[in-house]
């Protein structure tokens, strides 16, 4: 099994060292032709004007809409999850548009308010460390959205079938639980297509 | 819950990989290089070429300026305060820029200490010609680091040579004994347990970004292959005929730094570059990337 984590910008490295930890092969995508290699797919944090800029510019928006129609999983954390919404707040374009959410965009503030906190996800035994960083909300979700977890009443984990969103950096902490929980999708979705 | 700890500080560089930090002084250059897809902005009241070309005393932007920019963007806006100017350091960040760099740009205002940026929610980039000067400034609490190049030059060559010597500096010191790391650390002016990190990562705790004469695609693909996480441009955009268009070439060339074919593509009908300047033509005064230490 392999994982792709989208390389156009953002902290790519981080993702791939966590899904090693969580014991399966990463590689970074490029170009759309390498997404036929991968079984699941990570956009990772970065700034989602870039990375959305860089995806319409060769062809991502729709390469990832097929990779998702064949159900492949796919986890957003932070850009990666307001690549994902089919809302954002204040804009009138969505990116991929993929997942029955809206999006607020730095909705702690500027960095001065980024911080790091203990966050308990469904799914997840023991508590993570979640750090967010000029990170987004999600402020509404429809039916097929599953809440995973809330920081203040606020909505910062989200599952919706094979997609998964965080508004902060599982990826810049040893802690790989919620990486685990994300190739434990994979494997799901290998098996039932096999 | 809490702020401006170290992971939060670096990890806010981790967000920066890949990308293009641009120079820019109003609101509608913001504009366009957040259009370009620029990662963040610096916020400045003039760009390092023309600093050079004004000469005098270069200070902090005025704070008009950074809070116009903030205002037009929702990518970061960093900004640069005086080597040693704490003081600028924390206007700027009252005024809540997301990112602080500590400058040979401007004119250092204390000729025997850099800013204790350990002391800030905010977190500091700074620049480095060698291994000594990145460990020490990380020492102060930095948390991204850059090469200082030649700001203002439109030529490559001293980001080149600064890159090149870092990752020369940390292959020697992978290779060290335990007792030999002791001496370097003396030798380089550095503390023993961040030189041990260094051995160990076979790289900076930080993120290492090149900046200081990056003024064309190639120019920015060119660092991003010699180890660069991202780059600065300085000068390069808005002193170009076409900045929107160069601007685009540069992001673009930095994601696809290995791909020469896609390079030239977005190289064609850029119009004039920015005008360089040879760097045996300076003065040693003029140096920029001497100010600090």
């Amino acid at each position: 099994m392999k994982v792709g984590v989208l390389a156009l910008q953002g902290a790519v490295t981080e993702h791939i060292r966590s899904i090693e930890l969580a014991g399966a092969e990463a590689v970074t995508v490029k170009k759309i032709e390498e997404l036929a290699d991968v079984q699941g797919l990570i956009i990772p944090g970065g700034e989602s004007t870039t990375i959305g800029k860089l995806m319409r510019k060769y062809g991502f928006i729709e390469a990832i809409r097929n990779f998702s129609e064949n159900g492949n999983p796919i986890f957003g954390t932070c850009a990666g999850l307001i690549v994902l919404a089919e809302r954002i707040e204040g804009q009138d374009e969505a990116h991929l548009a993929l997942m029955d959410i809206t999006v607020a965009r730095n909705a702690f503030g500027r960095q001065r308010e980024s911080f790091e906190t203990d966050l308990g996800v469904k799914g997840i035994d023991e508590p993570v460390r979640a750090v967010f960083i000029r990170a987004p909300l999600i402020t509404n979700v429809g039916n097929e959205v599953e809440v995973l977890s809330t920081y203040q009443d606020e909505i910062v984990t989200a599952r919706q079938g094979h997609l998964l969103v965080s508004s902060y950096h599982p990826e810049l902490t040893d802690d790989y639980r919620l990486h685990q929980y994300f190739v434990d999708m994979i494997r799901a979705h290998n098996a039932s297509i096999s | 819950m809490e702020t401006g700890t170290s992971r939060v500080k670096r990890g806010m560089a981790e967000m920066q990989k890949g990308g293009v930090i641009m120079d820019v002084m109003n609101a509608e250059q913001a504009k366009i290089a957040e259009a370009a897809g620029a990662t963040a902005v610096m916020a400045l009241e003039r760009v390092p070429s023309d600093i050079r070309a004004a000469g005098g005393v270069a200070r902090m932007a005025d704070p008009t300026i950074v809070e116009e920019v903030m205002k037009v963007v929702s990518i970061p806006v960093m900004a640069k305060a005086r080597i040693g100017h704490f003081v600028e350091a924390k206007v700027l960040e009252s005024l809540g820029v997301d990112y602080l760099d500590e400058s040979e740009v401007l004119t250092p205002a204390d000729e025997v200490f850099h800013i204790d940026k350990w002391d800030f929610t905010v977190p500091f980039v700074c620049g480095a010609k060698d291994l000594g000067e990145a460990l020490r400034r990380i020492g102060e609490g930095a948390s991204m680091i850059r090469t200082k190049g030649e700001p203002g030059t439109g030529n490559i060559v001293e980001a080149v040579r600064h890159m090149r010597h870092i990752n020369g500096q940390i292959r020697k010191v992978q290779n060290m004994s335990k007792d030999e790391l002791y001496a370097e650390a003396k030798n380089l002016g550095v503390a023993h347990d961040l030189l041990l990190e260094v051995q160990q990562l076979g790289k900076l705790p930080v993120v290492n970004f090149a900046a200081g004469g990056v003024a064309t695609p190639a120019d920015a693909a060119l660092m991003m292959h010699l180890g660069a996480d991202g780059v600065f441009v300085g000068s390069g955009i808005f002193k170009s005929e076409y900045p929107e268009k160069f601007a685009r070439a540069i992001v673009e060339a930095t994601t696809h730094f290995r791909d020469y074919k896609l390079i030239a593509e977005v190289s064609k009908n850029l119009g004039a570059p920015m005008k360089g300047i040879e760097i045996s033509s300076l003065k040693p005064s003029e140096r920029m990337s001497d100010r600090g230490w």
